[in-house]
């Protein structure tokens, strides 16, 4: 085997195809919902208390506390939305190059659209 | 629960489709759910109170958390199998992992529990 062949693992110069940089944001968001599991648990146990929904709702009402859970929203929207396209090309739609492709660009459209909407329905 | 620690217990395919039905499963009750919240934009403290006595969904909502921790499971396993090459690390930080989502699931019925 020719041991002089040129190598090329630069992270930062490998051009990465769309749905590989889809497939990382999928695992990157799913790996943060993760450590959000007890954040999810802890809020749904503190709203299930009048004085925590009181306190809750009073603090969504603020700016930082509204931007705080909007960012939490992001993770949640792209793996929604990369989650149902992995699970449409499961039962083949969509599983060409082309189609891949597509659906790729689709799945960063809707989830950013399901972020901006998110963001309007908490402000 | 030892060899899913070490990782030598996991079997492709049942990974799989826990991995799509528990997906399908919590797709639906956070949509659900989140078509709830916008429906009742004024929601109060009795109406949500309400919602969570029922029996119905205090069982989608435990099973909603059964299929969140398998589905991290699987998840987080496969993130460490692929980037964690040092076997003790690995076996460390999965157990680690598998504690907090079994204490995490154990809260989360002992909140339905209460309410």
């Amino acid at each position: 085997m020719n041991q002089s062949r040129p190598k090329n693992l630069n992270l930062f110069t490998i051009h990465f195809p769309i749905p590989a940089i889809i497939s990382i944001l999928h695992r990157m968001t799913g790996f943060a919902l993760f450590l959000l599991i007890p954040v999810m648990i802890w809020a749904l146990g503190y709203s299930l208390t009048e004085a925590g929904f009181d306190d809750l709702t009073r603090s969504l009402n603020t700016f930082y506390m509204k931007f705080i859970f909007w960012l939490l929203l992001i993770p949640f929207c792209f793996h929604l939305v990369a989650g149902i396209r992995h699970l449409l090309s499961d039962v083949h739609v969509g599983d060409t190059l082309l189609a891949g492709k597509i659906s790729s660009y689709l799945t960063f459209i809707i989830s950013f659209l399901l972020i901006v909407l998110a963001g309007i329905w908490l402000w | 629960m030892v060899k899913s620690v070490l990782g030598v217990n996991h079997q492709g395919l049942r990974d799989w489709v826990i991995q799509r039905l528990s997906a399908i499963f919590m797709a639906v009750y956070t949509i659900g759910l989140i078509g709830y919240l916008v429906c009742h934009a004024a929601l109060s403290f009795a109406e949500w109170h309400y919602l969570f006595s029922q029996t119905w969904i205090k069982i989608a909502t435990l099973l909603f958390f059964l299929l969140l921790i398998l589905h991290a499971w699987v998840g987080v396993w496969t993130i460490f199998t692929d980037y964690i090459k040092s076997f003790v690390l690995r076996a460390i930080l999965n157990s680690l992992v598998l504690l907090m989502l079994a204490a995490s699931f154990i809260w989360s019925i002992l909140i339905l529990w209460s309410v």
